[in-house]
């Protein structure tokens, strides 16, 4: 099945999906990595309000390579990061916080595939194609924590049908990645008994 | 003769080069790896891949946002005499191709992760050298990203299990299943010390795609048959190629090492004379 949705998603557009749909979004999207995650179970620590609002909205695993033309932030080429990096931030995360959709690459351990049911999905790009990923990446809303350095920091992003996005984990409980690595664990004990 | 300006513009010319068009070797062997592929979500990431190539072609921009770490190979001919410090040429080059294409700065010290922004830092660029008959300078430069090469393994085996070897690089592909981007390119360094075999491993990641050995191809069939696929969503196509490289070795010892590079392997060379 393919959906279009526009951010922020509610838990019913997310509940609707199941793993192999494909997906396309638009609006406003939050960039993170391993510090930005880091940072935000920080603030959370100390009781501190972060700069923007996680309710119903989609972190994009990805540090972006922009430059500035005229004092303006321009992305030149946004694909995927490694989402496994966050496995661990990614669960406190998902408890503190009704994030709707992860955006990543090569997908997320079980652990994360628990916390996000009912409440979250995980949302496949093609990893490396930053150049397409791109030119549906309308403009730089805001950029926070850019003391991080260019790539951890967040990113607001406005995007214009992004996607195809391949749901690789689902709100029930579905991990194509998971399914996968089941079997090629079989495939190995099979060929190395 | 050789000066220091055109060893920097040489490096910001190579760095656009590597960073938006992918070597038609591996263009190819994305090409073949579709027509062979019969998993559709496969081919569906593998025909996203070669729209990605094509659009990063045309636009001159970066294939993929990570333009990886600065790693440079020079062939430097014995008979080239230089009145300047070519690795501050390379350094100036690097910065400036940072700065211009742009390259995203990737570069930080690896405790405090403070970001220098410039893609420079002690020892980055990562330069290695080999010298070679005649008067030129061969420079390649090879951006490598982290998500393959965090994948990378090393191992010191004792020299009576090299039956071992096979099962340790389908291994290292397993326990990298989708993470590193595949369809891969492995290089095996086998032999040398501990260091030198890594050194083979990258070289080897970094090798034009030709016909492989009975070894090679025994190696990209075992990790083909894993299932992993493109982007770990399932398929026939997880490694487009495994190349292997050796070296003699302490007749007490067999280090391997396995060095994963994405699909997105990413090169490009030229000379100055």
């Amino acid at each position: 099945m393919k959906y279009q949705f526009n951010t922020p998603l509610s838990k019913e557009d997310i509940m609707e999906l199941n793993v192999g749909d494909e997906v396309y979004l638009s609006g406003i999207i939050y960039t993170a990595r391993d510090k930005a995650h880091m940072r935000i179970m920080e603030y959370r620590k100390e009781s501190k309000k972060i700069p923007f609002s996680l309710e119903n909205q989609v972190i994009y695993h990805c540090g972006p390579l922009v430059k500035k033309l005229d004092s303006k932030w321009k992305v030149v080429a946004a694909g995927p990061t490694t989402s496994a990096r966050m496995n661990r931030a990614a669960v406190p995360l998902l408890q503190n916080f009704d994030v709707r959709a992860l955006i990543g690459k090569g997908g997320m351990d079980g652990k994360v595939t628990e916390a996000m049911r009912e409440k979250c999905v995980y949302l496949a790009y093609t990893g490396g194609c930053a150049a397409t990923a791109a030119e549906t990446i309308t403009s730089v809303k805001d950029v926070i924590w850019l003391d991080l350095g260019v790539p951890e920091a967040v990113w607001v992003l406005e995007v214009e049908k992004f996607g195809p996005l391949l749901v690789g984990i689902d709100a029930h409980g579905n991990s194509i990645f998971s399914k996968v690595e089941e079997e090629v664990n079989k495939h190995f004990s099979d060929m190395f008994p | 003769m050789i000066t220091y300006n055109a060893v920097v513009n040489k490096i910001v010319e190579l760095f656009h080069k590597a960073e938006t068009e992918l070597p038609d070797d591996v263009v190819r062997a994305i090409e073949k790896a579709l027509e062979r592929e019969e998993n559709e979500m496969a081919q569906r990431q593998l025909e996203a891949i070669l729209r990605n190539i094509e659009v990063a072609k045309t636009k001159k921009i970066p294939i993929c946002q990570d333009t990886g770490i600065p790693i440079i190979f020079l062939e430097i001919g014995m008979d080239v005499t230089l009145d300047f410090d070519l690795k501050s040429a390379i350094e100036e080059g690097v910065k400036k191709a940072t700065e211009l294409i742009p390259l995203r700065p990737n570069a930080v010290h690896p405790l405090t992760r403070e970001n220098p922004g410039t893609n420079i830092g002690v020892g980055i660029p990562d330069i290695h050298c080999e010298f070679v008959e005649g008067d030129h300078i061969q420079i390649t430069v090879a951006p490598k990203g982290a998500g393959s090469e965090n994948m990378s393994r090393l191992r010191m085996f004792n020299p009576s299990e090299a039956g071992e070897i096979k099962k340790f690089v389908v291994e290292t592909v397993k326990n990298a299943m989708g993470k590193p981007c595949p369809p891969t390119i492995v290089g095996v360094g086998i032999g040398g010390s501990f260091d030198k075999c890594a050194r083979l491993a990258k070289k080897a990641a970094f090798k034009v795609l030709g016909t492989p050995s009975e070894y090679e191809a025994e190696l990209l069939e075992a990790i083909n048959s894993l299932g992993i696929g493109p982007m770990g969503l399932g398929g026939r196509t997880t490694s487009l190629a495994v190349n292997v490289e050796m070296a003699y070795c302490h007749t007490a010892s067999l280090p391997v090492a396995v060095n994963i590079q994405c699909w997105a392997s990413r090169r490009a060379s030229g000379v100055l004379r």
